[in-house]
């Protein structure tokens, strides 16, 4: 039972889990979920509550049994009892204090990481402003590599979603071509395939694998189907850089999803095993969303954002290449509006960033959310401002695949633009070299055809090129 | 003529835009959109807005309906029957998934009433949702039906089938209510998809082995994008066809149920011109 008085009003909240959800700030999962607070006063009262919590709770008391669940015990089996010993004697509270201050410099925040779990990342996260989440998320480094970085200071790169309905080559290949000349896909190029199916997973792990080859572009691409289709493509030898998956903060939720972390592991040993990387060696592709859990009927009673900073502990043991919270995506029953979208886009990436993950987010929503492009404006623009490592890039926002609207490739250069930010440089030096960009830092686009793709374009029907 | 630089430069591989609907080749004001660009934008997402509220015309969908049923009285011995989920309404609908996965009280006990719970399980119920797109199903579900329901009828096994299903405001998982109920092997949900920007009228399709109340994704079968100018209704109700033998046979579906259906490719273009 937690406690708290205000003036003579005693408040009480029965678990760890009521206290959590109710000090989350608003957000319609946790109305539909019933965990939500009942009143404003409630909310703020909760908070207050926890801010007196001692981080140190966290270690003993779990939130999803830790026999029922083996997220559970990844995050408590695998704590690092030294890396936490800086903030160890903090409340939550003070730990919000601590992460502001200058004691927490970048270098220091990579230190504690492996002594702080989702549950301390979620509980301070609830009582941080969304400048708090920012500030703090900047001095987060996290740097990953497989054929370029991704994550350096001043970098922000794009994975380049070249989606098609029918997974139609053509199609397909003319929005990758869009993509490199406006500078786009130096994270992965990433297709999510209209059918899950093996066959046609092989298939496009070819045409992206030939592209790259031809035109040596220092990136990776990736099918995002089931991690079991994926060992199943490499034992046909198909080319695989990067293992996909979609994952949640609960065993219940991957179980819906079909997995569990023992394979994982294994598509992990699977994608090394390839030995493609160039420049790094990290195989793995996670996303994840608030509300993902719920969804599944597997949340068992912990708030969203909880249960979303859980997948991060999924994430964080396979250190992954990218990590992206596919924030609008699910629908407006979990984030209502543009306002719950921008908190959960702004929350996500500051806890992900905090245990050290390589973040990136799909700024994205669905035509039946009360959100437009204005509200996706504002958040890459102040998930620019908080260093995230990478965004989506896309035709005109429009995925014709996935009914749903994310980062043009448009916006990304409004973002580098606005920011200063660059492409990964292994990319932006590529950009040079195929005179793509005209500056040198991946900012302004060259006006004409770039030599390298007239002969394609000149082999269409019709024929031209420039 | 001022001999400037004109303010919009403008993408020479725009053309090929000729084999996709993506919105490539825009061309740019600096490095943004052009106005044009910028406003069909703004114009697309404001009729998917409309396309969200669009209430399901149930009274055409169960006339088509019972005019298929009569054409292929050897596979649908049953008249249709219309069903409602737990939403009663629209609003409800979008912010309490829950209530759409869940049958009304009254729409139990019709099904209930069939009776079809009897000792020999039926192969395969049909079920149509409105789901988040009722133009989707107004426009494509009767088409995508006939197709399946030939390819059924030619079928080497037979195939004894429940009546149509239609749910309004139903979800994905009202299936497994609704299979259960009519003591189905198998139940398919054909669901309006959420409308996208060019592709109001998409349809999905969830195949379910044994459906029972409870279950989730991983249990399930997707086909997705089924409309005229996505995945035609025969290439869909080949694939569904494929599941449905392979579901009959290995008594599974979802994640163990991989589709392994031949690829007839079907690309439409040009091959990928990037290699040349």
């Amino acid at each position: 039972m937690y406690r708290y008085s205000l003036g003579n009003r005693r408040w009480q909240f029965a678990t760890l889990a009521e206290l959590m959800a109710k000090a989350t700030p608003a957000r319609s999962g946790d109305r539909l979920a019933g965990v939500i607070a009942h009143t404003a006063e409630e909310r703020v009262v909760a908070q207050m509550a926890l801010a007196e919590l001692p981080l140190k709770t966290f270690l003993t008391e779990a939130l999803v049994p830790y026999e029922q669940d083996e997220v559970t015990r990844l995050i408590l089996d695998d704590h690092d009892v030294g890396a936490f010993e800086p903030v160890s004697h903090l409340t939550v509270g003070d730990f919000r204090n601590w992460l502001l201050s200058d004691l927490a410099t970048p270098e220091m925040l990579v230190r504690i990481r492996a002594g702080i779990t989702p549950e301390m990342a979620a509980a301070v996260c609830k009582i941080m402003r969304n400048q708090d989440l920012i500030l703090v998320a900047q001095k987060c480094r996290v740097q990953t590599a497989f054929r370029s970085t991704v994550g350096l200071p001043g970098r922000m790169s794009t994975r380049l979603q070249p989606n098609h309905p029918t997974d139609d080559i053509t199609g397909i290949a003319a929005s990758i071509l869009d993509g490199l000349l406006y500078g786009s896909g130096d994270a992965v190029i990433g297709i999510n395939p209209a059918t899950d199916n093996v066959a046609q997973s092989v298939r496009l792990l070819q045409l992206m694998d030939e592209v790259i080859r031809k035109y040596e572009i220092p990136t990776q691409s990736c099918v995002l189907t089931h991690v079991t289709n994926t060992l199943e493509a490499i034992e046909h030898r198909a080319p695989v850089d990067l293992v996909f998956q979609s994952i949640g903060g609960t065993e219940a939720t991957n179980r819906s999803f079909g997995f569990d972390l023992a394979t994982l592991a294994e598509a992990r040993d699977a994608a090394l095993s390839l030995n493609r990387g160039t420049v790094g060696n990290n195989v793995m592709y996670f996303e994840t969303g608030q509300g993902s859990s719920l969804s599944a009927d597997a949340h068992h009673g912990v708030d969203q954002q909880t249960c979303e900073a859980r997948a991060y502990a999924v994430a964080r043991k396979f250190e992954p290449l990218l990590v992206n919270t596919v924030v609008g995506f699910i629908g407006p029953e979990y984030l209502f509006d543009g306002k719950e979208i921008t908190r959960a886009g702004l929350e996500d990436h500051f806890c992900g960033k905090l245990l050290g993950l390589p973040m990136g987010c799909d700024i994205c929503y669905t035509n039946h959310a009360e959100a437009d492009q204005n509200d996706m404006d504002n958040l890459l623009t102040l998930l620019g401002v908080a260093g995230c490592n990478f965004i989506m890039g896309i035709p005109g926002s429009d995925d014709i695949m996935l009914n749903y609207q994310t980062t043009s490739f448009h916006d990304a250069l409004y973002v580098r633009r606005v920011l200063d930010k660059r492409p990964a440089p292994e990319f932006e030096q590529w950009l040079t070299r195929m005179q793509i960009f005209q500056d040198g830092e991946g900012k302004v686009p060259a006006d004409g055809l770039p030599e390298a793709f007239r002969k394609s374009l000149a082999s269409l029907p019709g024929g031209g090129g420039s | 003529m001022t001999g400037q630089k004109p303010s919009v430069i403008a993408n020479p591989w725009r053309r090929l835009s000729a084999w996709t609907d993506a919105r490539i080749g825009l061309g740019r004001a600096g490095i943004s959109l052009p106005t044009h660009e910028m406003l069909a934008f703004q114009l697309a997402h404001a009729q998917a807005r409309d396309a969200v509220h669009l209430p399901l015309d149930t009274s055409a969908l169960m006339k088509d309906l019972a005019e298929l049923t009569e054409r292929r009285k050897a596979l649908l011995p049953h008249e249709p029957v219309h069903l409602q989920s737990q939403a009663s309404d629209r609003i409800t609908y979008l912010q309490r998934p829950d209530l759409g996965r869940r049958l009304s009280q009254k729409s139990c006990e019709a099904l209930d009433r069939l009776g079809h719970t009897g000792d020999s399980p039926v192969d395969l119920a049909l079920v149509v949702a409105d789901g988040l797109s009722s133009y989707g199903v107004q426009e494509n579900a009767v088409g995508f039906l006939e197709a399946l329901l030939a390819n059924l009828e030619a079928d080497d096994q037979t195939w004894e089938l429940a009546p149509l299903i239609v749910v309004s405001q139903g979800r994905v998982a009202i299936g497994d209510d609704v299979g259960h109920r009519l003591n189905a092997r198998c139940v398919v949900v054909l669901i309006g998809e959420r409308p996208g920007l060019s592709s109001p009228d998409s349809l999905g399709l969830y195949l379910t082995w044994a459906p029972e109340p409870g279950l989730t994704d991983a249990s399930r079968n997707c086909i997705s994008n089924i409309r005229p100018a996505g995945l035609s209704f025969e290439e869909a109700s080949r694939r569904l066809g494929y599941l449905l033998r392979e579901a009959r046979r290995q008594e599974v579906s979802g994640v163990p149920l991989k589709d392994r259906s031949e690829e007839t490719v079907i690309d439409q273009g040009i091959g990928n011109f990037l290699l040349r």
